[in-house]
């Protein structure tokens, strides 16, 4: 069995995770620490404990701006950041349910846009994401009504064409993206 | 001319088409020919590699590959696609490993990469390979007298590129002031806006937006100027949602580097976008023209006299 440890440290940001010294710079640096549930210094100490569910199931990872604040000022070369993404990709791999963020399903809306088209729809992957968190939406009408004008300014501005434009290569990427979890399943 | 391979992104088709619009318009009179790369894909930005990291180093592999074949150096105008292309690029020459997995991925499509490739953003180009005093001898119209806030975002500067500082950089300053414009102070010029949690987040992150737009105004600017089309959007369309949310009233235009750059070479307004930014820049132009029409008039009452 992997441990939590070493299963962080091979995903292509976490090598240096051993190297941090416990200092609080990342967390000191975060302008989301506040909102996150463990904040970066304790994910690490948490990581390294092997606090497996407790670290993929927090919300802390989602709160990642990635501002990279925190991978420049770290004085051991930890990449806090790419941790962060490697606990939001494996989080997500393993089907980890994550409440009080709507960032997964952010998340989720655009790939599924670039999968699709090859290239990011941004209207549709608006509308694909809100449809996602439409529960949510109907507790909270007032706020989602106060999202229209601002959608509706941005289409009136030329900045959310209602068409997506699809790239010829659209196939092709499908195939490198079936061929390339393949690949990494076989070793 | 110098050559280079052109990367827009997504964005610049859409949320960011003033970006998009502007950094073409400004390429051939500084001596740029910006090719784009042909059916370019998404570089998979910060979502897909939160979502499957490794996944998405192949993603952005398509693009790398494509932009090897021409061999030029490739060229984005967006900061996201600029961290996301350098990452997976540093990643594939690092690792011998991953790069043969790829290559074994994109094989599917007869395409190879070595990891020859170098990813660099619009704004280092402009200030590394046109230069400052090149730009400054190209302009039409001097800016002087307008006061600007430089606005870098995060991933122009961060992770360390080794090309600025990462948080107290100057590139933009000086492609601000060699258009004869003033760079303001402004301390919070390499913070972060929000990025794309405005979306999921807004409540926790629109404070950040704030504090921006604050600094800025407190240090006397008339606009600021990013090179990022997503912090374009969160400072310009989530102005008035700022103002609503904090009690406050800012009216701060924020303007593309490229279209500042563009109203200086004598571009007109709507051929760099300026008509889908959402704070109006009405005043930023105003200023502008009328600085050029008093020129003009004197230059006539000089000759005549």
């Amino acid at each position: 069995m992997v441990s939590f440890l070493d299963e962080v440290k091979s995903t292509p940001g976490g090598k240096h995770i051993l190297a941090c010294i416990q200092c609080g710079t990342c967390t000191g640096s975060c302008p989301m620490a506040g909102s996150m549930e463990y904040p970066p210094r304790k994910i690490i100490a948490m990581i390294r404990a092997g606090m497996r569910d407790e670290v993929l199931a927090s919300n802390s990872m989602w709160f990642c701006l990635s501002c990279y604040m925190c991978t420049a000022r770290c004085p051991r070369g930890v990449k806090p950041t790419e941790i962060a993404h490697a606990l939001e990709s494996l989080a997500a791999q393993h089907g980890f349910r994550i409440g009080g963020t709507s960032t997964p399903p952010l998340y989720r809306s655009f790939v599924g846009s670039i999968k699709s088209n090859g290239r990011v729809h941004e209207l549709g992957m608006m509308v694909k994401f809100y449809l996602s968190i439409l529960p949510e939406l109907i507790s909270h009408p007032v706020a989602a009504i106060k999202m229209a004008p601002l959608g509706l300014k941005l289409f009136l501005h030329r900045r959310l064409p209602l068409m997506p434009t699809r790239i010829k290569g659209r196939g092709d990427l499908s195939k490198i993206i079936r061929k390339f979890k393949e690949v990494r399943g076989n070793n | 001319m110098k050559y280079y391979s052109f990367f827009p992104g997504c964005s610049a088709e859409s949320t960011g088409l003033g970006l998009g619009l502007s950094a073409e318009a400004i390429a051939e009179p500084l001596d740029m020919e910006l090719v784009e790369l042909e059916d370019w894909n998404c570089c998979g930005s910060t979502p897909y590699g939160s979502l499957a990291e490794e996944e998405s180093i192949a993603v952005a592999a398509r693009n790398l590959a494509l932009a090897e074949k021409r061999g030029l150096d490739l060229v984005t105008p967006c900061s996201s696609c600029y961290v996301t292309l350098s990452k997976a690029n540093r990643h594939l020459q690092e690792h011998p490993t991953l790069l043969a997995q790829v290559n074994e991925a994109l094989a599917v499509a007869d395409l190879e990469y070595h990891g020859s490739i170098r990813v660099r953003h619009i704004v280092y180009v402009l200030y590394n390979d046109i230069t400052p005093e090149s730009i400054a001898s190209k302009i039409k119209w001097g800016l002087d007298g307008l006061k600007i806030a430089p606005y870098y975002g995060c991933q122009l500067v961060r992770p360390d590129y080794g090309l600025d500082d990462t948080e107290f950089p100057h590139t933009l300053d000086r492609l601000v002031e060699c258009l004869g414009a003033e760079a303001v102070d402004f301390p919070l010029k390499a913070r972060c806006c929000g990025g794309s949690l405005t979306l999921s987040e807004e409540d926790r992150v629109l404070g950040l937006i704030r504090s921006l737009l604050q600094s800025a105004a407190e240090n006397g600017a008339q606009c600021l100027v990013t090179p990022c089309p997503l912090c374009q959007t969160n400072l310009d369309a989530y102005q008035s949602r700022v103002n609503a949310r904090f009690k406050t009233s800012y009216k701060l235009p924020v303007l593309f580097i490229t279209q500042l750059i563009g109203l200086a070479l004598g571009i007109e307004a709507k051929s760099l976008g300026m008509n889908t930014n959402i704070v109006s820049p009405r005043e930023v132009l105003d200023y502008i023209y009328n600085r050029i029409n008093y020129m003009t008039t004197h230059q006539k009452v000089d000759k005549r006299g």
